[in-house]
């Protein structure tokens, strides 16, 4: 018997070295292991074996049937991986052929610039003011303390509708209306985005309808310092934390002391920062508070203008304004960032 | 104003800072100085020589061949081509190793065998603008004044050793139009003293008073006029100098008398005219233009005057705009002997007024719209008449004859240290602020504990209240010296509104969704006012009264005309399949002659066209249809957790079997939006191909959005779902049936919807079979069969009622 197990062990491992496929070892497994297989046949003899004997062959016996079961575990395994692996290979695609794409889409260069603004102020807590595009000469001008015949008035040629009413040009007259709203009540803190019309020849420059936001803080001791700190911060997170601003004394009828406000910037292909004119801003004037209800000894304020074209033809480097009024898909298209 | 930083130094001193520094110090002040221009264009070596004789070239009928002395010992023989050079002449010669503008290196030469050293110059050979030329030097070589040293530089003797600074003066800063008031900036900024021009007048023969009058009629229009009369003048060209100053201002010379009043505008400000005494009469008046009345101006010009027109009259007969231009016939000129000259504070609207009326702008008149200095109307006269008897030869008549106002008395101003520290955040003391104010020669006194009184000067009309003085100490003090500081005071909460919200959520909304956003004009053609009238009907457009072009005339009604131009300019660029959207105004006025403000609505217009794909191989592209604009607009609506009703109602531009109007549901008498198919006969007239859109009134939704999150718990219980194919008219709109299962399947109904429409061989000729697939779920346990066949036999029994609809198994 003893024969008979060690020739099967030898037979068994030498056959299996022939299979090639999972159904042929499936075979000969049940060839060998099987109810009717051949090691089920040796083992019926046992029943004839001595008490002494027993053990010994039921133990050879249990080292052949595990020689074979790893052998065809081992096989079977295999052949399960050269199964996958055939199967993968057919499967392959090319990867480098286009995707499925989402949808993409691009908010407007002025208006993503206006909404990053809108965030700089909200998060310092101001609010967002509007009016309406269609202004009267009062509250364009009047307010503003450009009465009729002030020489400042060349300083923007105007589109009039009647005598009395103008498209707006500038976003100066919501600081009007938001002042005339709150009664005299402070403080006030609100930017004005939104778009204004100058009568000026179109070029890459100069368009006759464009954007501004327009700043308006009043209260009690509000400073020029006040002014210089919120714009720093301002233009800090606009253009960069290593941004510095300088003022510049210059005038504007609804502001004194007024100033120009130059920032640092390193032009496209510059190797250098140099200034750059970004806004203008200044102290309100106690005859712009007086008009609008608030009176100069008590409360003092703030203002500041700032253009939108200018700063988005910076920031994204586009040469020429009119690009932002064509609606050229091509040119959209490259702000789909988000 | 173009500042001489020569001329300036003659006033401040500034020896050391260069014209580049300068400009930097005045530009951080306040003055933005645009450029910076070097008066000499690249000359070297050219000096004044005399031309001792001139001969005809042997070979050339145009050539001279002239022998000139520069002054170095040895003449130099030089042909020169101009017709003008003549023996005994003084003129700029650029000898053997000069350099003219264009680096052109002056070499010896020969001329048609004629050997030449050097070269005759022309002023424009100098680089000298043509334009500022008198007019008898635009043409031929230079011809300088006799008395000019032979070998000196011509860079010094046309003064092009001279840097001019182009003062780019904002409208407050006018005292900045004369040489005097920049030094007083200049000054200011450096720190030193101004030197004023002398006026130590010479009165000579009789009295003023023997040969003119004055009258002005109204005061408030002209509070001070006054003139001087000089007798024997002769009319000849002013000093070189002089010129060199007038067109380094950018005035071209004339003739001395001229140059004079000129000259003296540009150093006082104060504009002068002088007027020949002989052609203009004795009495002169200062009234208003009476109707019918003409002059011809210096110009050649005939005017027709009014009486908003302010005149000067010799005899009461006009003779000058006052301010603006002297009249042609008064005009001083070659014969002139005696000068009336004028010298007066004209109110500033008046010649501003004046001035738009008849479209003419002068020198003067640019300075007196903004208020000539009251105190310089003397000064100015004074100066001009002395340099008239220095360099016309004159004499000038005792006193001067004038009608004046009351006196101008200078302010003066209280200021307060602290609120000046308050104001600007800074910390300046009494010391301080007293020498900021020496500086800008104000003087100043002590008054009450931390005030200052501040004598503002006349020639500073801009100063009118404290918080100007305030401005003058800043700007003096230095911005830069300003500290930057957090506002103090309780914090404020930023926030969007609830419309800026949707707005900010729409926009997302729709780039997400593949749309671009565009910007388009708020101006555009009448034509496209009348298109897309759903929201305007009943309204008119709004005119710009002068417009820039028909095309940009009126302002928008509807923003679709727009959306489509913008697809057309697209289109033909190659650029289709377009998605755009745009939120803008629109502008609406209840009147046709406007006179109030119109109303402006926020829209959302929506434009696509083309067709779609996602780029993958495999997959075709598909033409956008109507349910493509439909599924944005809802999916727009969604977000602000709205839900419309689309109504087939054939909105004006669009095509009326594949258009909509758009109406919230729970508020259904109002039109929010149209959206559709263009009209085929407007797709032609824009250029387009299918092209869809919709325009939806934001303002409208604001009230009834929702852009927060609401969580509703998740369901508990299963649902049962039961779909049901009806067979109804064509005519029927699933919006129909779907309302009917709405309206009888009872509370269980969760949700219906249409999932397939079918016409064709198994359904009869104008019959559509309809499926709908109904969703039933009870909040708190789960349904029953029984439950769920009853609600929906109520169903189909009010589709068998309602549309006669045919139930297919």
């Amino acid at each position: 018997m003893r024969e008979r197990l060690e020739q099967l062990k030898v037979e068994a491992l030498e056959e299996l070295q022939s299979v090639t496929d999972a159904k042929h070892l499936d075979e000969l497994r049940v060839k060998y292991q099987g109810k009717k297989g051949k090691l089920t046949e040796i083992l019926r003899g046992m029943g004839g074996l001595s008490a002494e004997e027993r053990p010994v062959i039921g133990q050879l016996a249990n080292e052949v049937r595990d020689a074979i079961d790893a052998a065809v575990t081992e096989l079977s395994e295999r052949f399960e991986r050269e199964e996958t692996e055939r199967r993968l290979a057919s499967e392959t695609i090319d990867v480098t052929l286009p995707g499925r794409k989402l949808p993409r889409g691009a908010v407007h260069p002025l208006t993503r610039v206006i909404e990053e603004i809108e965030q700089i102020f909200i998060g310092m807590g101001y609010q967002i003011a509007e009016g309406p595009e269609v202004e009267t000469d009062y509250h364009n001008f009047e307010a503003l303390n450009l009465p009729k015949d002030h020489p400042a008035r060349d300083m923007q040629d105007s589109f009039y509708i009647t005598e009395d009413l103008l498209m707006r040009t500038q976003t100066s007259p919501v600081q009007v209306r938001t002042m005339e709203s709150m009664n005299g009540e402070v403080p006030v803190k609100v930017i004005c985005p939104g778009k204004v019309y100058r009568r000026d020849d179109d070029d890459a420059t100069h368009s006759f309808q464009f954007n501004q936001i327009e700043g308006l803080v009043i209260g009690k001791n509000i400073r020029m310092s006040d002014l210089k700190g919120t714009l720093q911060h301002f233009m800090r997170e606009l253009f960069g934390s290593e941004t510095e601003i300088r003022m510049r004394p210059s005038f504007f009828p609804f502001t004194e002391p007024s100033a120009e406000v130059d920032v640092t910037y390193k032009k496209k292909g510059a190797t250098e920062a140099g200034w750059l004119e970004v806004l203008g801003c200044g102290m309100v004037h106690p005859r712009v508070l007086e008009m609008s209800g608030y009176d100069p000894e008590q409360y003092s304020g703030f203002a500041f203008g700032i253009g939108v074209e200018r700063i988005a033809m910076l920031k994204y480097g586009v040469d020429d304004i009119r690009h932002f009024y064509n609606n050229d898909e091509r040119f959209l298209e490259q702000f789909a960032h988000q | 104003m173009k500042v001489s930083t020569q001329w300036l130094s003659e006033y401040v001193n500034f020896e050391g800072v260069t014209p580049e520094e300068l400009a930097e110090k005045i530009t951080r002040a306040g003055i933005e100085i645009d450029e910076i221009e070097h008066r000499n264009q690249g000359v070297q070596g050219v000096v004044v020589g005399y031309v001792k004789h001139k001969e005809k070239h042997p070979d050339a009928d145009k050539l001279n061949v002239c022998t000139v002395d520069v002054g170095s010992g040895e003449d130099l023989q030089i042909v020169c081509g101009a017709k003008n050079v003549d023996a005994g002449q003084k003129v700029p010669v650029a000898i053997v190793g000069a350099v003219l503008p264009g680096d052109f290196k002056i070499k010896k030469a020969k001329l048609r065998g004629v050997a030449s050293q050097g070269m005759i110059c022309s002023a424009s050979e100098l680089g000298m603008n043509d334009k500022l030329l008198p007019k008898d030097q635009q043409e031929g070589i230079l011809v300088l004044p006799e008395n000019t040293q032979i070998g000196l530089p011509i860079v010094q003797v046309l003064g092009l050793d001279d840097a001019v600074l182009e003062f780019d003066l904002t409208p407050n800063r006018s005292d900045c139009l004369s040489m005097i008031g920049a030094a007083y900036e200049t000054a200011a900024i450096l720190g030193s003293d101004v030197k004023l021009p002398s006026i130590d007048l010479i009165e000579a023969g009789g009295s003023a008073s023997e040969h003119v009058n004055v009258s002005i009629e109204d005061k408030e229009l002209c509070s001070h006029y006054a003139i001087r009369y000089i007798s024997g003048v002769k009319i000849g060209p002013s000093p070189q100098w002089m010129q060199n100053r007038l067109m380094a201002a950018g005035i071209r010379p004339t003739n001395n008398v001229v140059d004079i009043t000129n000259y003296v505008m540009l150093e006082c400000g104060q504009p002068l005219h002088a007027f020949d005494a002989d052609k203009l009469g004795a009495s002169i008046g200062v009234r208003s233009a009476r109707e019918g009345e003409m002059l011809t101006t210096l110009d050649g010009q005939e005017r027709k005057l009014d009486p908003s027109m302010l005149l000067i009259t010799g005899d009461d007969r006009p003779a000058a705009l006052a301010g603006v231009m002297g009249g042609l016939e008064t005009e001083v000129t070659e014969s002139t002997v005696n000068i009336a000259l004028e010298s007066a504070k004209f109110s500033g609207s008046s010649v501003r007024k004046t001035s738009r009326k008849l479209g003419l702008r002068s020198e003067a008149s640019l300075r007196f719209e903004k208020e000539v200095d009251p105190s310089a109307v003397n000064a100015a006269l004074d100066r001009a008449a002395l340099l008239l008897a220095r360099h016309a030869g004159g004499s000038v008549a005792h006193g001067v004859i004038e009608q004046k106002g009351e006196a101008i008395q200078e302010k003066v101003i209280s200021l307060s240290l602290p609120k000046l520290n308050a104001y600007l955040g800074t910390d300046i003391s009494m010391l301080e602020l007293k020498a900021i104010f020496a500086r800008l020669n104000f003087k100043s006194a002590d008054s009450a504990q931390g005030v200052l009184d501040v004598q503002v000067p006349t020639r500073r009309g801009d100063i009118t209240r404290d918080v100007d003085l305030i401005e003058e100490a800043a700007r003096i003090h230095g911005y830069d010296n300003i500290p930057t500081t957090v506002i103090e005071g309780p914090t404020t909460p930023g926030f969007y509104t609830k419309s800026q919200a949707v707005r900010v959520a729409v926009r997302r909304t729709l780039t997400h969704g593949g749309f671009h956003e565009a910007i388009t004009y708020s101006f555009t053609r009448p034509e496209n006012t009348e298109r897309f009238t759903s929201f305007s009907a009943g309204t008119h457009a709004v005119p710009l009264a002068m417009p820039m072009s028909e095309e940009r005339s009126v302002l928008r009604t509807s923003l679709v005309p727009l959306l489509l131009e913008a697809a057309q300019y697209n289109g033909n660029r190659k650029n289709a399949d377009l998605s755009l959207f745009e939120i803008g105004k629109v502008f609406h006025a209840s009147e046709q002659k406007v006179t109030a403000q119109p109303v402006e609505l926020t829209m959302l217009g929506l434009l696509i066209n083309g067709s779609r794909t996602d780029g993958a191989i495999g997959t075709t592209a598909r033409k956008v249809d109507f349910f493509d604009l439909k599924g944005a607009v809802e999916r727009v609506l969604e977000e602000l957790g709205l839900e419309a009703e689309f109504r087939a109602d054939s909105p004006d531009g669009f095509h009326p079997g594949r258009s909509a109007s758009l109406y919230l549901t729970g508020a259904q008498d109002k039109r929010v939006g149209v959206m559709g198919q263009l009209h085929p006969q407007l797709q032609r007239d824009y250029d387009l191909d299918d092209t869809y859109a919709a325009e939806i009134c934001l303002d409208e939704l604001y009230e009834r959005a929702v852009p927060e999150i609401e969580y509703r718990d998740l369901p508990r219980y299963p649902s049962a779902q039961r779909d049901i194919a009806v067979v109804v008219d064509l005519e029927v709109e699933a919006g129909a049936l779907i309302g009917a299962v709405r309206e009888s399947a009872g509370e269980l109904l969760q949700d219906v919807r249409v999932f397939d429409v079918y016409t064709g061989d198994r359904v009869a000729e104008g019959k559509k079979s309809v499926a709908l697939s109904l969703t039933y779920r009870h909040p708190e346990r789960t349904l029953t069969d029984e439950e769920v066949a009853a609600a929906h036999q109520n169903a189909v029994e009010r589709l068998e009622q309602t549309f006669a609809a045919e139930l297919r198994k």
